[in-house]
């Protein structure tokens, strides 16, 4: 049997887990979406309450509330999709130390590529699926009208954004190694941090400047831009490159820098024994 | 042949594990004076040395047992020779690999059970070893077929192999933590306090099976355990450990030859330990119900 063969069974063992996990959590998964498809309803209607909430009376003509509520939705959902990438990746060590496993898996022999890879083709397919559901539901409710958008367009550009997402998770689940205790709660200061610069809700424009600057080196920024064209304004594909070129170079330099600031991490956590303590 | 050399092995928690925050925080404090001073000084964490320069070898197919109390360096030891903890100094080598330079190739030929039985605890014993048996390797309709046979005989009703672990009690977990190890057939077993908490009838069951895997697959073994029982009828030689030290390493009647007869009946590990140490190896509040 090939290294490769090994590497990719090995590799399929944690989207089997995975997979079985949220089977058999299945009551959670269920809250989870009905949670999440509620929040972006929720942000939605903002869009179609802007008249009645602008100061300007019942009525304001000059906002196009259909215009709104899909610039709205596809923050919602791209950050949704983003965002349970980020989450998938960094739970690889989180829920391993949750269950008390982390031990077993960290002496198995598989490379940690191997370890990351499975781990993150669970993560995109999972967030496909969920944030599907939940775009199905909304374009339902809002009966969005997405004959003049570009799809495939924003399918590509959300895809080149969730390499960067990739190596921006691999490199925050480094922390639990770090910080038995508090390392999972610190990583969500980084999903945080992404969502306020990034322009999710509102366009940079509006943030002050030194945000403004910190936008400049988020993916998040020029995938939410990019999907917003091609779905807001059926901006070609091609036109689209210079939204894909930096997230794909942030992608490029962020997953082997997560990778090896992962490396570092389990070096240290095996150097000072805080492998085998659980959060 | 040797199966684990290990040689000169120190391994020390406290002050080399602090963070770079810390260490940065104490040497601006200190204001650029030199001496790292005491180590339970201002607000240091003292150290600890788990491994104190400890040089032993097992033999292929040796069942090695490492007898010694809670706290005496025995599962630091276990998780150096695995992979699981990088040794301050001395070297490891596990079948012919240096466990730092090459940890794959000692990781593809070992398998540990701790006292922990960690599992998914929501996952029914088959997903759980299915899980572990890809990160060896095997290929899912050979790893279901024998996952339902080790289990079996290691006594586990059909039903329960596909019921959540949660639901099991801690002896069946137990069992499922030595099926995992057995699936990937490693040719280095570490067994670190496997029969810890278990009722009399399944420590002899995991005592069965250990003794087995030795016989059938000529597997090598380490078993850590503060059960002078347990180690005097399944080790060909114990090493008896106490505060990061090996204090003696001989077979079980060498051990006991160490000491004369205690008022006339003949000397057990514990009186060995009992003279060596001047403790005894388990405390009255350790002792198991």
């Amino acid at each position: 049997m090939t290294a490769l063969t090994l590497q990719l069974r090995a590799s399929f063992a944690f989207v089997e887990r995975n997979f079985n996990l949220i089977k058999r959590y299945w009551a959670w998964e269920m809250v989870w979406l009905i949670y999440s498809t509620a929040e972006s309803l929720s942000v939605s209607f903002i869009g179609l309450g802007m008249g009645a909430i602008s100061g300007n009376g019942a009525a304001a003509p000059q906002v196009n509330t259909g215009y709104l509520v899909l610039y709205l939705l596809i923050g919602t959902l791209v950050w949704r999709f983003l965002s349970m990438i980020f989450y998938w990746i960094t739970d690889l060590i989180n829920i391993e130390r949750w269950e008390g496993t982390i031990e077993y898996t960290l002496m198995a022999p598989v490379r940690r590529l191997t370890h990351m890879a499975g781990q993150t083709v669970f993560a995109v397919v999972y967030s496909l699926f969920f944030t599907g559901i939940i775009l199905t539901v909304t374009t339902l409710v809002f009966k969005i009208d997405l004959s003049r958008a570009n799809i495939p367009g924003g399918v590509a550009m959300i895809l080149s954004g969730s390499i960067s997402f990739i190596g921006i998770g691999i490199m925050a689940s480094s922390l639990p190694l770090l910080f038995p205790e508090r390392g999972a709660q610190m990583t969500n200061v980084f999903i945080a941090l992404l969502m306020l610069v990034s322009g999710v809700y509102y366009p940079v424009s509006v943030l002050p400047g030194f945000l403004r600057q910190l936008a400049v080196y988020s993916p998040a920024t020029y995938v939410l831009e990019g999907v917003r064209l091609a779905m807001l304004e059926n901006v070609p594909t091609h036109e689209l490159w210079g939204f894909m070129r930096p997230v794909l170079l942030i992608g490029v330099f962020l997953v082997p820098a997560g990778l090896w600031v992962f490396a570092q991490a389990e070096r240290y956590a095996k150097r000072t024994g805080k492998l085998h303590r659980n959060g | 042949m040797d199966a684990v050399i290990v040689n000169d092995l120190y391994k020390q928690f406290g002050k080399r594990g602090e963070t770079l925050v810390s260490r940065l925080w104490k040497r601006a404090s200190s204001n650029g004076k030199n001496g790292n001073g005491s180590a339970q000084g201002n607000g240091a964490r003292p150290v600890v040395i788990a491994v104190d320069h400890v040089s032993f070898s097992v033999q292929k197919g040796e069942i090695f047992g490492v007898l010694g109390p809670n706290g005496g360096g025995k599962s630091t030891l276990i998780r150096l020779i695995s992979t699981l903890m990088l040794p301050d100094a001395g070297h490891i080598t596990v079948l012919g690999y240096d466990v730092v330079r090459q940890p794959m190739k000692v990781q593809e030929r070992i398998n540990r059970v701790s006292v922990e039985a960690s599992f998914f605890k929501k996952l029914s014993p088959m997903e759980n070893l299915l899980y572990g048996a890809r990160l060896y390797g095997l290929n899912a309709g050979d790893a279901r077929r024998q996952v339902v046979e080790i289990l079996t005989r290691l006594g586990l009703e059909k039903r329960s192999i596909y019921s959540p672990m949660e639901e099991m009690s801690r002896g069946m977990q137990q069992k499922v933590a030595i099926a995992r190890a057995l699936l990937s057939r490693p040719e280095l077993l570490l067994l670190d306090e496997p029969t810890t908490g278990l009722d009399p009838r399944s420590k002899r069951e995991v005592q069965a099976v250990v003794r087995e895997m030795r016989e059938q697959y000529g597997t090598t073994i380490i078993l850590t355990t503060h059960d002078m029982n347990e180690a005097d009828t399944l080790c060909d030689r114990i090493a008896i450990m106490n505060s990061g030290k090996i204090i003696a390493l001989d077979t079980p009647a060498g051990l006991k030859a160490m000491v004369s007869p205690q008022d006339g009946r003949p000397p057990t590990l514990e009186d060995v330990f009992l003279e060596l140490t001047g403790e005894k190896l388990v405390k009255p509040e350790e002792e198991e119900p």
